[in-house]
Order: C-alpha cells, then sequence, then structure tokens
C-alpha cells in the first residue's frame, strides 16, 4: 500500500503522535495463535443444542405439525412450537418505526420460503437434535411460489406475504422509494444519444469464518447471559426483548468479538429463540448455524435487477438518466426496505446529472430473506452505474476515462436527492489512477479539482 | 482459439453510515487509578480491528500513547448503546463519540494536574508519552500516572468522559426522494487487467489497481489489510459468487465451500492499493467510512476489462466461464470453439 500524501496535503494535519500510525493491533497475536475467545468458546454443563426443523417448500400451508415421535427421542428435552413465542409475528425495524411486523419466529400456519423456521429441537447433543428434527411430521398444502422479481409483479401473482398484501414494500411515496431531480424527460428530448440497458445479479453470500451463532446461559438471578456473534448488541438485546416480551433488563448480551459479519449477523434470528429455550428449560442453549444454514438459510445479499436509461451528449456530458432498481427481498422485509431506499440514494452514482429519475423497490418473493450485505443497496447498483458508463463512453467514441471526468461530481453539484456534494476526491482518485495504471488521459483532466470547477 | 487481454476501469463513491433513526452511537471514557484509560462501548469488532482503532483515537484525544488504553465493548451491561458495526458506520460513528468522550475526559485531566502544578489547565499539554506540561516550560511538569492518582486519591475527581454521535433523523420527501442519507463519501477508483480464455470462458485477474480516498488513514497497516481484502472479495463477487448460480432458479445452491466457489489464493490478482486522504469534516481525525466501499469496484473494472478482451458484454453477475461463452456464441465468434451445454 502507498499513501499519496501530496494530494489535499493542505487539509490535513500530518503530524499527529498516534492517529496515523501504523500500531500492531493489540488482537493480532491471540487470532494468529488461535487462542482469542469467540462465543461458541464455553462448554457449560448441561448445554442443550437446538435444531430447527425447517420447510421444504417455497411455499405452503401447514395443515398439521406432528411432534410425538420427535418428542420421544432419546436425549430431546423440549420442542417449542410458535405457541411458545409470546410475540411471534415481529420485523426487526419497529425499532426504528419501519413496519410492519411481517415475519414469524416459528411458522404458523404457512411457509414462504424454503427453509422457513417452524419448530425448534432442544436436545442433549447435536446428533439427537438432528436425528429428532428429522421425525417431525409436518403435513403441507403445497401453494404457487413466486420465485423471481418478474414474476412477484406480474399481475396475477399470488400474494407472497399477507402482512403486506402486496409483493412490493409500500413506501409514503408508493409502490417504491421515489427520486426525482430536473425534468429527465426533456434531458431525453434534447440528447444526442440514448442508451438503455439491463443488469442482474444472484444472492450472494457473507461467507464470514465463524457461522451466525448464540450460546445462552440462564442466570440464577433470573437474567440471561447471551453470548453472540450479533454485529449489533442493543438492535439483538431490544428486539429479542419484543419477541419475548421479556423486561430488557433479563437480558445480558455479551459478544464483540467476531469471526466476519459482512453484514450477515445484523438479522435477530438466532437469539431470541435460543434464550426462550434457556428459560423454558432452565437449562443453558446453543444455537448455532451449520456452514449450510449459514449458506442457504442465513439472509444473503438480494439479488437485484436495474435498468438504466440514459440521454448522453457527443461531448460527453450525462443529461439524463432514469433508473427502476429492484431488490428481490425474499419472503420478509428483515433491512431491504432501508436497502432499497438505500439505493435510490445512490443514484445516479457520483457523477452530476441534472435530470435524474429513480424508482427503487423492494419486491417479495418465495425466497430466502435477503438482509444487508457489505454494500448494501449500492454494490450492484456501482456494478450497473460503471458498466453503462463504459458503454456510454464507447457510444460517443470517448475514453472510458476521460468520460468519468467529465461528469464527475465536485463539492457544490447538487446531488438528485438534494444534498450539496462535500468532500469530494473522484477526480483525484481517476488522476492517480491514471498515473497509477499507466492510462493515460488528456493534460486538461489531470489539472481538474474536486474542489472547484475550471474557468 | 486465444488468450485475450483487455482491461477496464470503474469508479465509484459510497456513503458513510445510515440515516435510520439518527445513526447514535454512544462512549464513555474513565480513567484507573494509575493513570490508564478505559473505554466502554458496545459496538463489535468483526475482525477489522475496530478496538485497536478506538484505542488510537482515545489515545490520541487524551493525549497517551495506545498501550494506555484498554477498550472493554460490545457488552450490553457495561457499553453505552451503539447502533452496531454496518454501513461503514464503526469508525467514524464510535470513533465520534469516542473523541468526544475523551475531550471531557483530557478536560478532567488537565484541571487535576493543574491543581498540582499550581497553575492553568489551559496553560497545559501533553507530550503523548505520558506527561502533562506547562507549555512553552517542558520542566514544570507532572506525570498522567501521578495525576490520575491525585484525582483519586486527593483531589476527589472523575477523570472521565462521556461522548455521543447523532445526527437529526433524514425522513425521505415521498415526492422528491430530498433525503440525507448518510453523512461523507468515501470514494474509488480501480482499473482491472484480466486474460480471458475465448475456449473456456475462463478469467484470469492479472492486475488490479485500486485508489481508494478514505478521509484518512487512522492506521495504515490496518487501512491496508481491509482495502486489500474488499479488493480480493470484488474479485470474487464478480466472477465467482453467488447462492444460487442459476438464479431464479433455486437448483444448485451451494452448502460448503466445496460447493460455493470463490477464489482460492492462486486465483487471485496480483493486488495494488493507493490511499488518498481527504479528511472529512465531521469525520473522526477526518476519517470516512471505506470499509463497504473497497469490495465494490473490481467488480465493474473486471467486467469492463473483460468487454475490452473479448468484446462482450455480461451484465448479469456472477460472470461465469459459462456466461462468457454462450455470450461469445451468440456473438457469433468464431474463436468460441465447442461450447459445452
Amino acid at each position: 500500500m502507498e499513501l499519496r500524501k501530496e494530494y489535499f496535503a493542505d487539509e490535513r494535519k500530518d503530524d499527529l503522535k498516534e492517529i496515523g500510525q501504523p500500531r500492531l493491533r493489540a488482537d493480532a497475536l491471540g487470532h494468529v495463535t488461535g487462542t482469542t475467545t469467540f462465543f461458541a468458546d464455553r462448554n457449560l454443563p448441561g448445554l442443550l443444542h437446538l435444531k430447527m426443523v425447517r420447510s421444504p417448500h417455497h411455499h405452503a400451508r401447514i395443515r398439521s405439525i406432528d411432534l410425538s415421535e420427535a418428542g420421544r427421542h432419546p436425549g430431546v428435552v423440549r420442542i417449542l412450537t410458535a405457541d411458545d413465542v409470546p410475540h411471534n409475528v415481529y420485523t426487526i425495524l419497529t425499532l426504528i418505526q419501519v413496519g410492519p411486523e411481517d415475519e414469524t419466529v416459528l411458522a404458523t400456519d404457512k411457509v414462504r420460503w424454503k427453509g422457513e423456521a417452524i419448530v425448534a429441537i432442544l436436545a442433549d447433543s447435536e446428533r439427537a437434535a438432528h436425528e429428532a428434527a428429522q421425525k417431525v411430521k409436518v403435513d403441507y398444502e403445497v401453494l404457487p411460489a413466486v420465485l423471481s422479481i418478474d414474476e412477484a409483479l406480474a399481475p396475477g401473482a399470488p400474494v407472497v406475504n399477507e402482512y403486506h398484501g402486496q409483493n412490493f414494500y409500500r413506501y409514503d411515496s408508493g409502490e417504491c422509494r421515489k427520486v426525482r431531480f430536473g425534468d429527465v424527460e426533456a434531458g431525453f428530448a434534447g440528447a444526442d444519444h440514448i442508451l438503455e440497458q439491463t443488469y442482474g445479479s444472484g444472492p450472494i453470500e457473507h461467507a464470514p469464518t465463524e457461522t451466525t451463532g448464540c450460546i445462552v446461559m440462564p442466570e440464577g438471578s433470573g437474567r440471561f447471559t447471551c453470548y453472540t456473534n450479533t454485529q449489533a448488541m442493543f438492535f439483538t438485546l431490544d428486539n429479542t426483548s419484543i419477541i419475548l416480551q421479556m423486561d430488557g433488563a433479563k437480558l445480558h448480551m455479551v459478544g464483540g468479538t467476531v469471526g466476519g459479519g459482512f453484514g450477515g449477523k445484523v438479522d435477530v434470528t438466532v437469539e431470541p429463540i435460543a434464550i426462550l429455550g434457556a428459560k423454558l428449560t432452565g437449562r443453558p442453549v446453543s444455537f448455532i448455524y451449520s456452514r449450510e444454514e449459514e449458506m442457504q438459510i442465513s439472509s444473503p445479499r438480494a439479488a437485484e435487477k436495474l435498468v438504466i436509461k440514459d440521454g448522453v451528449m457527443k461531448d460527453g456530458r450525462i443529461v439524463a438518466r432514469y433508473v427502476k432498481a429492484y431488490i428481490d427481498a425474499g419472503a420478509y422485509s428483515r433491512h431491504s426496505p432501508y436497502g432499497a431506499q438505500k439505493s435510490a440514494a445512490h443514484f445516479p452514482g457520483p457523477y452530476t446529472v441534472e435530470n435524474v429519475w429513480v424508482d427503487s423497490y423492494c419486491v417479495y418473493t418465495n425466497r430466502t430473506p435477503s438482509s444487508a450485505m457489505r454494500g448494501f443497496g449500492v454494490t450492484i447498483g456501482d456494478f450497473a452505474l460503471e458498466v453503462q458508463m463504459d458503454k456510454l463512453a464507447r457510444l460517443v467514441g470517448m475514453d472510458p476515462l476521460e468520460f468519468r471526468f467529465v461528469n464527475a461530481y465536485r463539492d457544490g453539484d447538487m446531488k438528485a436527492h438534494r444534498q450539496p456534494t462535500e468532500g469530494a476526491a473522484l477526480i483525484e482518485c481517476m488522476q492517480e489512477a491514471s498515473r497509477a495504471a499507466q492510462w493515460p488521459v488528456a493534460e486538461k483532466y489531470l489539472q481538474m479539482s474536486s474542489a472547484r470547477r475550471e474557468g | 482459439m486465444a488468450m485475450r487481454q483487455g482491461r477496464g476501469v470503474a469508479a465509484v463513491n459510497y456513503p458513510t453510515g445510515m440515516n435510520l433513526g439518527g445513526d447514535p452511537t454512544q462512549a464513555l471514557v474513565h480513567s484507573t487509578p494509575t493513570g490508564n484509560f478505559m473505554v466502554s462501548l458496545s459496538s463489535v469488532d468483526l475482525g477489522q480491528g475496530m478496538k485497536q482503532i478506538m484505542a488510537q483515537i482515545c489515545a490520541e484525544t487524551i493525549g497517551v500513547p495506545t498501550d494506555r488504553v484498554i477498550i472493554d465493548t460490545a457488552d450490553t451491561d457495561t457499553g453505552p448503546h451503539c447502533m452496531g458495526t454496518f454501513a461503514s458506520r464503526g469508525t467514524h460513528r464510535a470513533g465520534n463519540a469516542v473523541i468526544a468522550a475523551a475531550k471531557e475526559a483530557r478536560q478532567v485531566m488537565l484541571e487535576v494536574a493543574a491543581e498540582e502544578l499550581e497553575v492553568n489547565a489551559s496553560d497545559l499539554d501533553t507530550d503523548g508519552t505520558g506527561n502533562i506540561h506547562v507549555k512553552g516550560a517542558p520542566q514544570r511538569s507532572i506525570s498522567i500516572f501521578d495525576t490520575a492518582l491525585a484525582a483519586h486519591f486527593k483531589r476527589g475527581r472523575s477523570i472521565s468522559g462521556r461522548g455521543m454521535f447523532l445526527i437529526p433523523r433524514s425522513y425521505p420527501d415521498a415526492e422528491t426522494g430530498a433525503m440525507k442519507p448518510s453523512t461523507c463519501y468515501a470514494h474509488a477508483c480501480t482499473v482491472a487487467e484480466v486474460e480471458v480464455d475465448d475456449e473456456t470462458g475462463e478469467v484470469n485477474v492479472l492486475t488490479v489497481k485500486n485508489v481508494f480516498e478514505i478521509g484518512r488513514a487512522l492506521n495504515p497497516k490496518m487501512v491496508e489489510q481491509q482495502l486489500v481484502g474488499g479488493s480480493w472479495m470484488g474479485i470474487s463477487h464478480a466472477l465467482y459468487e453467488t447462492t444460487e448460480p442459476y438464479y431464479p432458479s433455486r437448483e444448485h445452491g451451494g452448502r460448503d465451500f466445496n460447493e460455493y466457489l470463490m477464489p482460492g489464493p492462486g486465483d487471485l490478482a496480483q493486488t495494488e492499493v493507493i490511499v488518498l486522504e481527504r479528511p472529512a469534516a465531521d469525520g473522526p481525525y477526518g476519517a470516512k467510512g471505506p470499509g463497504e466501499m473497497c469490495a465494490n469496484p473490481q467488480i465493474p473494472a473486471i467486467a469492463n476489462a473483460i468487454f475490452d478482451a473479448v468484446g462482450v458484454r455480461i451484465d448479469t453477475l456472477p460472470i461465469t466461464p459459462e456466461r462468457i461463452l454462450r455470450a461469445l456464441k451468440a456473438n457469433g465468434a468464431e474463436d468460441a470453439g465447442t461450447v459445452a451445454h
């Protein structure tokens, strides 16, 4: 790595004593010698193991659940069903007033995705829990499933989630989060070229080294200590308090040393049910996702579909940008209504475009719920935007890097979501990339500055 | 059939933090009797090194070496509220909270030292090695060790401070989408060079040159680890990863690291990272949040490089050999050869 201090040198003090120093991480030795304590490094006497019985269907009505054989399996201590969960229908963003509650902790009458949790087995060993889970008999009436964004939004599509009533999240702005800036139609009318392209992506796994999980200890005080690898301690505590209808003072979350998150540990999926198990059995409970659960059950990055239509002038200026973004939330909201909103705010990217129209949809399908992941609402948008930029440059016969200089935002430029640009540095990044990659650009681009426009 | 080379560029920005509920994080700082400093937080270290960065921020602000600072975090019985570690917010939000708390603690520390030295607190400064001295008269000094002892056993003062970060919540305008979704923005530009085998569709990423503007590299070694790791993840997202290779079909989903494709060490490009620092006005010592951004620009840069190499656009991620071969075939390229189905 190289620090190029000559850029923005007059905006920075470089004489600090601790900041800017490459100090050795205090936790580095523990990590590389395998002596750091993670949540699972606890051997509690009487520990129970929790295993979920999950839906094999994308969409089905549950006619009945027969636990009799599973309950007799040696080592099984307790089986939890929806009836045991005090506040079974929840959504995690209710803490900041983003509803409606739309997801069950344990399924009641329906399952809406393949892998949805139905009952939780608590047993003396992982093996016993796993074996007993096979003996739970669920009678399903399989329902038609909606597996893609296009199917979900087609007229007459089966409704994925009755708590929403339609297959998209309804914002105060309607069926999508909207950004309206300038006059996009006038922009297209005056453009020399128009290019409309569609981009897509599949779901992506966070792939942390350490899978999602927790271990809960019921304390003599009546409190519950939950050793967890959540990315958000109080978010988990407060949601658990709601789901279990338990005073937050009874909950004690301990964490903070996590083997990779990447956004995969911001859903509250293991702690409430494990704490409930500890409460109802009086014994410590471990609920740790298998690698298969981490990959197929834990929420991935959403699949997305993006339609970008641009109007561009012969000299390279983009004069209108129209974006329709569709985020595949899967069966439940989790964090996706926010992700689609964040996506809306991100367009048109780090460029100044006077006419912008964005519709960003959070779409429900009978799929594993997606949620936050590194680059939430932005990564796939950036893929689409920057491939589109490459196509536009070639359309007008410009060098792709020079084309970006022409459109790059500067301090003071108004963004489409009506915030003035501050602290811009795109131009300087491109100038340095031009040098480092030996990708020559015209001198006038090397003279540009993010801080001011020329002339 | 041939190996064809190409290069592509991409430029991106990325918002720091989120704005749901004001994005709060709080911090508490107090001294032990011998002048070490405890920082209490509930922020989570995901492996990126948040504890270390909070220690350096606290140390800089109070004016002590980093190894005098202990981070106690992610225990809800002891740590004040933090929204969590996500949205590239950890360093920025918790860092600002730690600075505010450390400033308050530093002020008490200087007041105690002033009483001991019989001077005004405003005339005192720290030397960064564990001492407090009169500005312009370094011989008139007291150690922070002795200052803390005096506070605890003689002056009855608590060398401590409270800090928090909170911004007014932004509600998007329903009609226009006017909103303030985040605070400062980090930036990047990446140039990727690839080699594409037009017989197999396989892509070998030769070099990835990244320029990242991150506000301030608080600890350059840790910045490097995060930016290089992110750059590798970008390659992985571009070419390999998905839980459902034939989305929207739910078949063929990976269940373990044998089935879920990721690049191995031999598949990673020669990676260059260059860092620019334009301090953010609202950042802790100018820092922005580059944790998410650093994995983004490689994806379109590689996609554009593949087009440059073989003349096909793959507009759906991941860009697998199969997709490249099908596109080459659709393009009528002679070199596509036999296409596997």
